[in-house]
């Protein structure tokens, strides 16, 4: 069980703004380029100076130390990251054989070598990477920019029984108007700092 | 063992050597004539500046004067160590990284060697005091420069490295670990090859000096070792301590990567 709740947040040219995600709810944020959407996730997982308040449930983002709260509301960056050679060195605490065969992926995918992973398979590793942190709050930038039809779709019902079994919050930002329709239930497009309500489903 | 005194003649002769180069590089369109020119000259000043300096603290061993020639070294250089930097903090930081760790390692060092090895009296002689001073901040700037060059560019090139590791919930130390403990390396490079080619590829200069100057070869070379640790103990200690504060101070309160803090390259 968690929600997300912004409070007069203002992030450089965004803001100040307020936003609620239910738990289990996606809310999907659409928005140009340069409107800031990248930027607002940062600031809300604490990556970005910013001022107001972010909440995670009760706990208020200051008053949680800083590991801490990116743990329970993760940003999934849109270009993935990585620091050491095997995929495996960079999943802690393992990874579900049945999340990776959802997305695909063999359980032999932990002893890779990222440099030989396509740019496909490893934006699907990098969100079993943060989902394996059993996150309350997904922030999720494009997470699945890199992928083809039939991939996109598997990420989404992923997601989707993630969000209803961990009761988790997602904040979503999609380009593509047939995702929205198919993973959101409130969206909101940011335009020029402001969010604008784009209707119920 | 009496010391061949140099005249003014023999020096002139070695610069006619200098004045050869700037004429060569002049004719060969070069163009570092005039560097090489400027810098022997600020060479000779500076040295000859120096010698006076000693020689009027020798003749007047007053801890006040030799702490304040040190204090002056020191000053000179932290700032030696923020130019080199292409990536400097601004504000104050910039110099108060590399200042503060030369203070506590090569100060430390030496007061140290002073009290315990040399056992000078009183311990802060200038004769011993200055030169090894001098010989630890010299090399320990090469350390700590490197070591922090080598941090900040490094945190710059894997930023969005850093980001997702903190994105993933690490904290500040493990998300740069990576950075530091290559920067740390970097900066000690220097002095572990000087250590191992010490005497076979090179004859360090103060060794030398001390050979040319008519002691004992066996007493300069225990001389040469004694200086050779505690300008390695002076540069590890100061480079580590160097590259864990700029690594401190590259993150805010809330742990956030905070690159705005460092000037950027040709700023």
């Amino acid at each position: 069980m968690a929600s997300l709740r912004l409070h007069q947040f203002v992030a450089r040219h965004v803001g100040p703004l307020a936003l609620s995600v239910a738990a289990a709810e996606c809310v999907c944020l659409a928005g140009a380029s340069g409107s800031g959407k990248t930027l607002l996730l940062r600031a809300i997982a604490d990556l970005d100076p910013h001022s107001g308040e972010a909440y995670c449930d009760e706990a208020a983002c200051s008053a949680t130390p800083a590991p801490a709260w990116r743990r329970s509301v993760a940003l999934v960056p849109a270009e993935s990251q990585w620091w050491s050679q095997l995929v495996g060195d960079h999943f802690e605490h393992g990874v579900a054989d049945d999340w990776l065969a959802r997305l695909d992926l063999p359980a032999a995918a932990m002893t890779w070598q990222v440099a030989r992973c396509s740019t496909g398979e490893r934006q699907r590793l990098v969100l079993l990477r943060t989902l394996m942190q059993a996150p309350a709050v997904l922030l999720l930038d494009e997470p699945t920019g890199s992928l083809d039809q039939e991939n996109t779709l598997r990420v989404e019902s992923l997601l989707a029984d993630y969000r209803l079994q961990r009761q988790a919050a997602l904040l979503w930002v999609s380009h593509d108007v047939g995702q929205i329709e198919r993973v959101a239930q409130r969206r909101f497009t940011l335009d020029n700092g402001q969010l604008r309500a784009n209707g119920w489903r | 063992m009496n010391v061949i005194a140099l005249s003014l003649f023999d020096l002139a002769l070695a610069a006619l050597l200098i004045l050869a180069l700037a004429g060569l590089s002049h004719q060969l369109r070069i163009g570092s004539e005039r560097q090489l020119l400027v810098a022997a000259a600020r060479s000779t000043v500076q040295l000859l500046l120096i010698g006076l300096v000693l020689k009027l603290l020798f003749a007047n061993a007053d801890p006040l004067w030799v702490g304040l020639l040190a204090t002056v070294m020191l000053a000179v250089a932290g700032r030696e160590v923020m130019v080199r930097q292409k990536r400097r903090f601004v504000g104050a930081w910039g110099f108060a990284v590399g200042t503060l760790s030369m203070f506590v390692s090569s100060f430390s060092v030496t007061v140290l060697a002073l009290l315990l090895v040399i056992g000078s009296d009183p311990w802060y002689a200038p004769q011993y005091a200055i030169p090894l001073l001098g010989m630890i901040l010299g090399n320990t700037m090469n350390g700590i420069s490197l070591g922090l060059d080598r941090l900040t560019q490094d945190a710059a090139d894997k930023r969005q490295i850093i980001d997702s590791r903190l994105a993933l919930g690490h904290d500040w130390r493990r998300a740069i670990a990576d950075s530091r403990r290559e920067a740390i390396r970097v900066g000690m490079i220097p002095i572990v090859n000087a250590m191992s080619a010490a005497g076979i590829v090179s004859l360090p200069g103060m060794m030398t000096g001390q050979i040319l100057a008519g002691t004992p070869p066996v007493e300069a070379v225990k001389y040469q070792i004694l200086v050779m640790f505690l300008i390695a103990a002076g540069t590890g200690f100061g480079t580590i301590v160097a590259v864990s504060l700029a690594a401190r101070r590259l993150f805010d309160e809330r742990q956030r990567l905070r690159l705005d803090r460092l000037r950027q390259p040709g700023a």
